[in-house]
Parts: structure tokens; C-alpha cells; sequence
């Protein structure tokens, strides 16, 4: 089902294209040696060369390169082995020497392409047109002194990659399933730690409306700098709303570059297309143009990790699991990597159900991560163990696994000391089911006289009477052995 | 040897070796004579004889254990555009304050390495931006050299005009340049001196305060070429700091001196024949090629055709450059401030206070270059262009191994006779700018005096990394022109 917003003039369609500048995860900035780490007290990870000091020079830091190409191979895209880094001139106080080295020519990586799973079920491709490497800024602190910024250079000349894709996105939510895709494949390849709470991910989202039909496209408007998958989403709702409210009251979208405020709802005009910056762009004299060898590029690629598309199939077709649950154990690799450790040895399907169901409940119950969960992957497999050994039944693995849970315990420990182990004695079966069929006379005779569902009373009061324990496969035998004399 | 002012660069480091005289007597020496001759001259922008003479107290102490470097115990000036530890670096700018950068250049620091004693940081052009040392916010350079007929202040050229003016005047016994479209060749030929700019990428550019970084390339000035080959040796070699810098080993330069110039072929461009040049240069010219061929050369005509695009493409090409490389002088990190209640307020009090008008003409056409509209017909056909030229050098190449022509179009003019048309200003760098856009390397050597009794060069243009061979040249032009007139100013002339 496309996705459409109706006006008072009829259907509308959106076009969306969001440039996602990602933080390269390295140990040193782009072009100098300080510390490209998060945090740190104001101006302690900056070198002269970050600091913009007359007569110093970048050197291009070859790691970042190479974070680059790994992304570029994750995303299927071209790697240029030519490409070359150009100043983008503009003044701002925390940019230090009044120019961005950014790469607009020739950026290092061509056209790509990731694949959004939907919520429907269907998957969808979104081109990626570019992607380049650039200098972060400084950070800008206007709230500490009435009269004074401050200006903290840690970010300055901190490596990003900017990633651009084709305005192929058509509903609020492939913007956000290409967003989360295009943070897995960052993880997984440990380019980018894809934190938007801490500025290492942030979206510029390109927006625009037309009627369905339509094969121009009209004046689009970019959001800068959105935060969060959640703000992308309902900026491109409010500004694709914003849009259609211009053009059916017979006015005309201007090109410009505006601001999501979240609080309110809205966003805002930020400059004009006539107050646009001219960057006078022009090659950096201070660099080569980066030439790499086809011969580095596969040696990056043959030591790449799986990457999501194809752990996902793998999973699929190893484990048995559904396409769903391969896709949800994907979302992080250290997820997959867990589920594979239970998997193995264990029943593996029952290991996907218990991973999805209750093991995340008590994740997200205590907070933690799969990084600390509080149970083992080896935990998890012994108590899965138990249940297809039918030590104990299903509902007892969940009380086993609270208390595994709280106490750090293991699986076989705890059923020993509750005496949880599940009974598969059919005496002692078929001597509580008589009693309990001898308590419920009027019940029996329904029963047989047509009211069927009466069938899980009788097991519910079995269980009861067994404390749980009772094996549920044998409970139900007996029963319907009992029942039909 | 009549007196301490008549050492070179070598015999003076020959004597420190054979300790005939000492570093501090030599150092001392130097420091008088810029206490003697300086105010007149203002070649230094920042004088430093404390540190001298402690350094050149390490010098002898170095030497009278049989250690020491290339150049231990040689009082030298450094151009005020290499970044100095501790002292105090201006760029000849205001907008830099009282900046005292924290770190060496690489140039400087290869030359400390060597023992060198530095007495100071010497005038230039503001930014190096300039062909005859007027555009220093700390006052014009006076050249040491007057007209036998007048006792007009004469420019130095520029812009290493402070560093040319000082070694001709015997104050240093060398001095670093930088030279972007001539800014080491026209002042060594306005003040009778020799000067290098290498390969690019032959010497790091790493704290060397940018002008247009393609171009920029530092090199040595002395009162001859064993001199200059003493100090390119020790200036020059790869950098991993400077990413343009080139990872080639650094020849024995001094050794080149010798090699004479028997077969060498040497090309004559015929381009560079151009309108109103005066006859004394054209007949300058004609005597040098008649040196050359009597030493064993062949003279060859050759073409570089595209030699008349070079001084507006060079101005395209640089100016772009600077105005973005001068971004960074914005009131906010560093030098002078003046404060506005905007941050636009405050870079525009500051970059107007702290430019001089040459820097800001430069600025505000390397702006309009670079800008939407404009950059493909100015800043990319220049880059066109820049490359035809290099190819007009890559193919005469093919036939010679060196190309002579005059170094400038005139010799030094007077400080009132300043063309009131900055182009016409630009045009001293015509036969100069061709080998930086190409990143050739490129000498001048004093080759005679004008009708005035001014000195003149002519200009040796070599293969890429090919400095020993323009050396060799350079060489036998200077013993033949034996060039041994001395300024009106001079340190062994008492005042």
C-alpha cells in the first residue's frame, strides 16, 4: 500500500532523500592526530592543526579511508579508486580555518543501494547516490555568558562520512526503516556507532510533495540536522503536511532550508534559497588526490563481516527460523551472535521463540543489554535443554528463567532447589485427574453431554493440583483417556 | 680576507671548522651590524640576539669537541613567514599580533638541526603578497643597493625583500625565502644575491604561514650559489607533515657546483623576448648565453607557448587559493581582535584592521574568482591553462636541460617610482611566475649591473628535481659575469 496524505484537493504523494552524516570510528581525526573520542573536557582533544594555527597542514589519516571503503562495500556501492578533497569556504567561529575539506567532486564511494524491510512484510530498495568523506565542526556554546561564546574544538576535523540517498524514500516510515538499515550496516562494520544521541548520526532530510501520477518532481525543502530516527519521521509527516497546505492554497514551495522544532511540532525557515552560502568549493592544495589500489579494497573486503542481508538468510536457512524472527535477531550483530551460541545445541527454533519472547522481556525489565544480559547464551541453551529433555514444561521455564533472572543461578540448580521438575509419572497423572474428576461430577457430565470447552477447565485444574509440574502432553493424554471411559 | 664582513656562508663555516674564528665572534659580528645598518635598512622584523649568542655559544662548543652540523656557528635570518618556536612570527601582518607560534617549521627546524644561529625574523611583503617589500605593515625594506646618480630609497623586491636586503647588505650570511611567483628570484636579482626555488615539494611547506599552497615553496638566498646549495641541503627533504611534500632523496647540492656545463643544452624561450623589455636586460641576457656556450654549452631556441597566460593565471590560480588559506586570520583563535557585538561584526572590524589594502585586493579576487558564476571561467580555465603551461616546460625538456632567461623585467626601482597600477606591479613576476605554476625549479644569480649602476640576475629554469644540474649553470654563469660589486650599504663599510 503506498503511502498517501490527503488534501483538500485529493491524494498526495511524498518524496523524501536524507543525507545521514555518520562519525567514522577511529582513534584520530581526519586529518590530524588528536583523539577523535567523544566527550572530553572543552578543547582538550585538539591539535594545532584542528585549531586552524597558521602554517599547519592536514594529513589524511588512511584508517578513515578505509572505514569509508568498508561502508562503501557494505552498502554494494561503486568504490572510486580517484577521488580528491575540496574546501568548502564558509566562516563560521568554530570553524577554524574558514573552510571545510570535505570531498565534492570526486567522493570516494558512487552509487549503492540498501534494502528497508517493511512493516507489511515487504521490502523495498533505496538508492544510495554518494558517499564522501568530511571534517566535523567545532561546537559553538552560546548559554554560558551573556555577552561571550565559547567555542570547544574536540569535534573540529572529527571524521564523518556523509551519506547521500536518492529521493527514492516515499512514506515517513521507509525513512525510518532506512535509517535503522543504515545503522546496522555501520554496526556490523564498526564504522559508525550509529549513536544519535550523542551527534554521531544526524539526517538532513530532503522533502517534497506531489500528485500521484506525477513524474517531475517539485521544489523540494531540507531539514537540517534531525536527531533522532523518531524526529525524522515526523519531520518529513509535518513538512510534507506543511507543503500540501502551500500548494492547494494555490502558492508555491520555495527552495529552502529549514528547522524541525519537535516541541512544537512544526518546522521552521532557517535561509533562503537566495541567502544560500556560495562555498566557492575548489580542490584542497594542501592534498594529493586520494588514489587507492584495487588490491586494498579487496583485502578490506574479504576481511569484511557478514553483513546484515546475508546473516539474515543464513539464519533462515540454518536455524529454520521465520523471516522475522531472522530479521529482529539480526538487528544487532551481538543479538545474532547470542542467538547462534544458544542455537547450537539447543533446539533452535525454541531458542528463536524464547530469544524473542521472555529473554527480551528480561532484558527490558532489568535495562540491560545483550552486551550484560544477566543470562548466559550457555544459561539460556541448559534451560532450553530442560525443557525439550521434558525435565520441566514450558510454563516452569518462565519461572526458571525469572529466577535465573534475579539470582544469577543456574537452570538445573533452580529446579532442583523449587523441585520444579516436571512429573511424567502417569500414576501419579492419572491419580490427581481422578480426583479431580471425582470433585467435578456436574462438569464430567456437560462434558460428555457436548461442552467441550470444558476440556481446558479439567487441565487447568490438574496443573493446579500438581503444582504446574505436570507434564502438559500427558496431562492432556490422560485426560482424554480418563474422559472417554 | 680582509675583515670578518668578507666571509661567505662557506668560508665562514670552514674557519668555524678550522677554528680560526669563533661562532660568538662571528655571531657578534653580525648582531653589531644590524645595530649599525638595520634602522636604515628595516630588513628584520624581529631581532634576536640573546638567543644568537647563546646559540652560537652551543656552536662552539659543539665545534671545539669535533661535533656540530652543515651549518653550525652561521648566523642566519629567516624570513618572518616560517613559524619559530618562541618567537614571535607576523607574516609582516598586523592581523597576527603578537602571535608566538609553539612550534617550528620544518624548514627552520632542519636548519637548527644543522647548528645555524638565527638573528632574527626578516621583512616581507604582508603575506608575502608583493614584488617590492611595500606592503609590510612593519614598514618598506630598504634596498642596501643606490643608483650611482641619485640617492633614491631603491625596493628590494619581494616579497622575501627583508631576507634579500639583509644577506646583500652583510648582515646575515644567509637567509630562508619563500617564492610563490618570484618572490626569491626578483629580489635576489634586485639586490645582486643569489636565490633558489626548488622543486615544489622539494622543502616541507609544515609551518611555513601559506600564501597559495600550490605554489609556495621555500628556498635558500645567499650571496652566491655554494652558498645557496649549503642551505638547500639542509632546508630541503620529505615531510610526512606536508602531504605535497615529495619522498625523494636530497642530493650533495654543493658538489653540483663543479660539474661545469660542457654539453649541457640550453634553451632559450623565445617568448620571453617581450615588448619593452629594456635593451641592457635583453643584452644581459645575450652575455649570459655567450658565457654558457663558451664554457662548453649548446644554446637552443626553444617555444613555450603559452608563456604569456602565466602571469593572469597565476594571479587566478593564487589569489583563489589565498583567499581561502587567509580565512583562518579571523580575530578568533589567534592575533588581533577587534570586537563587534556579531560574530560577523567582529570578523569584519578585525580582517579590516588587521589587512593591509594589497592583502585585501587579493582576498577580494580570489573570492570573486572562486565564486558561483565565475569559477569555471576564471579558477578552472586557470588550472586549464596551468597545466598547458607545465606541459610547455615538460616538452622543451624533452630538448634541453635548462632554460635561461632574465630574471626580472628591470632592475630596481625606486620607492617613490611604485606603478600606481597594481598590475603594473604584477608584471616584475612575468619571467618568474611561468616555473612556479609549472613547480619547477628555477636560480637567479647576479649577472651584472644596469646603465645605473644596479644589479641585475638572469634566471636558470630546471628539470624537476633537477637543482644540481641548474646549480652547475648557475655556477658558471657566476664565474664568468665574476660578479664582485657591493652595496652602497654593507656591513664591512663603515656607516
Amino acid at each position: 500500500m503506498s503511502y498517501r496524505i490527503t488534501g483538500s484537493t485529493g491524494e498526495w504523494e511524498i518524496v523524501v532523500g536524507l543525507e545521514v552524516h555518520a562519525q567514522v570510528v577511529s582513534e584520530a581525526k581526519l586529518f590530524s592526530g588528536a583523539s577523535a573520542e567523544y566527550g572530553g573536557e572543552p578543547n582538550t582533544h585538539v591539535s594545532l592543526v584542528d585549531a586552524g594555527f597558521p602554517g599547519m597542514l592536514p594529513v589524511l589519516n588512511r584508517e578513515c579511508v578505509a572505514q569509508a571503503v568498508r561502508t562503501g562495500l557494505g552498502l554494494e556501492a561503486e568504490i572510486n579508486l580517484f577521488s580528491r578533497f575540496d574546501r568548502k569556504n564558509y566562516f563560521y567561529a568554530d570553524l577554524p580555518t574558514g573552510y571545510q575539506i570535505s570531498q565534492f567532486a570526486h567522493p570516494i564511494i558512487g552509487k549503492g543501494k540498501v534494502l528497508v524491510d517493511l512493516a507489511d512484510g515487504s521490502t523495498r530498495e533505496i538508492g544510495v547516490t554518494r558517499l564522501h568523506l568530511e571534517q566535523d565542526a567545532g561546537k559553538s556554546i552560546h548559554d554560558q555568558d551573556p555577552t561571550r561564546s565559547f567555542i570547544d574544538l574536540n569535534r573540529a576535523g572529527v571524521a564523518l562520512m556523509e551519506i547521500v540517498s536518492e529521493p527514492d524514500i516515499r512514506s515517513p516510515e521507509e525513512a525510518g526503516a532506512y535509517l535503522r538499515k543504515l545503522r546496522q550496516i555501520l554496526r556490523y562494520i564498526g564504522t559508525c556507532d550509529g549513536n544519535m544521541e550523542e551527534g554521531s548520526m544526524r539526517a538532513d532530510v530532503n522533502v517534497s510533495v506531489r500528485k500521484p501520477g506525477e513524474t517531475e518532481y517539485r521544489t523540494r525543502c531540507e531539514i537540517k540536522n534531525v536527531n533522532s530516527i523518531r524526529f525524522v519521521m515526523m519531520a518529513i509527516e509535518v513538512e510534507a503536511q506543511r507543503q500540501i497546505e502551500v500548494w492547494e492554497a494555490g502558492g508555491t514551495v520555495d527552495q529552502e532550508t529549514r528547522l524541525f522544532d519537535h516541541v512544537r511540532g512544526e518546522t521552521r525557515s532557517l535561509r533562503s534559497k537566495e541567502d544560500a552560502h556560495d562555498y566557492r568549493y575548489f580542490p584542497d592544495p594542501d592534498l594529493l588526490p586520494l588514489v587507492i589500489e584495487q588490491s586494498w579494497v579487496d583485502e578490506l573486503k574479504a576481511a569484511l563481516p557478514e553483513l546484515p542481508e546475508a546473516k539474515r538468510a543464513r539464519l533462515e536457512q540454518e536455524y529454520g527460523v521465520s523471516r522475522y524472527e531472522s530479521s529482529v535477531l539480526c538487528v544487532e550483530q551481538a543479538i545474532a551472535d547470542f542467538y547462534e551460541a544458544v542455537a547450537r545445541g539447543a533446539d533452535a527454533r525454541l531458542a528463536a521463540n524464547w530469544m524473542l519472547g521472555d529473554f527480551f522481556a528480561a532484558l527490558n525489565r532489568t535495562g540491560r543489554s545483550i552486551e550484560d544480559s544477566p543470562v548466559s547464551a550457555e544459561g539460556l541453551r541448559e534451560l532450553l535443554g530442560l525443557i525439550s529433555d521434558s525435565t520441566i514444561n514450558g510454563k516452569i521455564a518462565k519461572e526458571v528463567l525469572e529466577d535465573m533472572v534475579e539470582t544469577g543461578d543456574s537452570a538445573s540448580a533452580i529446579v532442583e532447589r523449587k523441585g520444579l521438575r516436571q512429573v511424567t509419572d502417569t500414576g501419579a497423572i492419572e491419580s490427581a485427574i481422578r480426583e479431580i474428576l471425582a470433585a467435578n461430577n456436574d462438569k464430567v457430565e456437560e462434558y460428555k453431554g457436548g461442552k467441550d470447552k470444558l476440556f481446558g477447565f479439567f487441565v487447568g485444574q490438574t496443573m493446579k493440583a500438581m503444582k504446574g509440574k505436570g507434564n502438559p502432553a500427558l496431562v492432556n493424554e490422560t485426560l482424554k483417556k480418563l474422559l472417554s471411559e | 680576507m680582509s675583515g670578518i664582513h668578507d666571509f661567505t656562508l662557506a668560508s665562514a663555516r670552514d674557519a668555524l671548522k678550522a677554528r680560526k674564528i669563533s661562532a660568538v665572534e662571528l655571531t657578534n659580528a653580525h648582531i653589531d651590524a644590524i645595530e649599525r645598518l638595520d634602522g636604515q635598512l628595516n630588513s628584520f622584523i624581529t631581532r634576536t640576539p640573546d638567543q644568537a649568542r647563546e646559540a652560537a655559544k652551543a656552536s662552539d662548543d659543539a665545534l671545539a669537541k669535533g661535533e656540530g652540523g652543515s651549518l653550525c656557528g652561521i648566523p642566519l635570518g629567516i624570513k618572518d613567514l616560517f613559524c619559530t618556536n618562541g618567537v614571535r612570527t607576523t607574516a609582516a601582518s598586523k592581523i597576527l599580533g603578537n602571535f608566538v607560534p609553539p612550534y617550528e617549521s620544518t624548514v627552520t627546524a632542519n636548519l637548527l638541526k644543522d647548528g645555524a644561529v638565527f638573528l632574527g625574523k626578516l621583512n616581507l611583503d604582508e603575506f608575502a603578497m608583493g614584488s617590492a617589500n611595500l606592503t609590510s605593515a612593519f614598514g618598506p625594506v630598504e634596498n642596501p643597493w643606490k643608483r650611482r646618480d641619485s640617492d633614491a630609497k631603491l625596493v628590494p623586491g619581494g616579497s622575501s625583500g627583508g631576507s634579500a636586503a639583509a644577506v646583500a647588505a652583510g648582515l646575515v650570511l644567509g637567509a630562508t625565502g619563500t617564492d610563490t611567483g618570484g618572490s626569491i628570484r626578483q629580489p635576489a636579482a634586485f639586490t645582486g644575491i643569489a636565490g633558489i626555488k626548488p622543486t615544489y615539494g622539494r622543502c616541507s611547506r609544515f609551518g611555513t604561514i601559506a600564501f597559495a599552497s600550490s605554489l609556495d615553496q621555500a628556498g635558500p638566498m645567499a650571496r652566491n650559489l655554494q652558498d645557496c646549495a649549503i642551505l638547500l641541503e639542509s632546508m630541503a627533504g620529505f615531510d610526512p607533515r606536508d602531504s605535497t611534500s615529495v619522498d625523494t632523496p636530497v642530493p650533495h647540492y654543493e658538489a653540483a657546483l663543479k660539474r661545469g656545463v660542457k654539453g649541457l643544452r640550453v634553451g632559450i624561450p623565445k617568448e620571453y623576448h617581450v615588448e619593452g623589455m629594456p635593451a641592457e636586460i635583453e643584452a644581459l641576457w645575450q652575455q649570459g648565453m655567450n658565457w654558457l656556450r663558451d664554457a662548453g654549452a649548446q644554446i637552443v631556441e626553444v617555444s613555450l607557448p603559452h608563456t604569456k597566460y602565466g602571469l593572469p593565471t597565476y594571479y587566478i590560480a593564487a589569489l583563489a587559493e589565498a583567499s581561502s588559506n587567509l580565512a583562518r586570520y579571523d580575530g578568533v583563535r589567534f592575533g588581533e581582535r577587534v570586537s563587534a557585538p556579531t560574530l560577523d561584526g567582529l570578523y569584519e572590524a578585525s580582517r579590516a584592521a588587521g589587512f593591509g589594502d594589497e592583502v585585501k585586493r587579493r582576498i577580494l579576487i580570489g573570492t570573486h574568482v572562486l565564486s558561483s558564476g565565475y569559477y569555471d571561467a576564471y579558477y578552472l580555465r586557470a588550472q586549464k591553462v596551468r597545466t598547458l603551461i607545465q606541459q610547455d616546460f615538460l616538452k622543451a625538456f624533452e630538448n634541453v636541460d635548462v632554460l635561461l632567461t632574465p630574471t626580472a623585467p628591470s632592475g630596481a626601482f625606486a620607492q617613490d617610482e611604485k606603478p600606481s597600477d597594481p598590475v603594473q606591479m604584477y608584471l616584475n613576476d612575468v619571467f618568474t611566475v611561468p616555473a612556479s605554476m609549472a613547480g619547477v625549479p628555477a636560480l637567479s644569480v647576479p649577472a651584472g649591473l644596469d646603465a645605473r649602476g644596479v644589479p641585475l640576475g638572469l634566471q636558470l629554469i630546471g628539470k624537476f628535481f633537477d637543482e644540481e644540474t641548474l646549480i652547475a649553470a648557475g655556477h658558471t654563469i657566476e664565474q664568468a659575469a665574476a660578479f664582485h660589486h657591493r652595496p652602497t650599504i654593507h656591513a664591512g663599510v663603515s656607516a
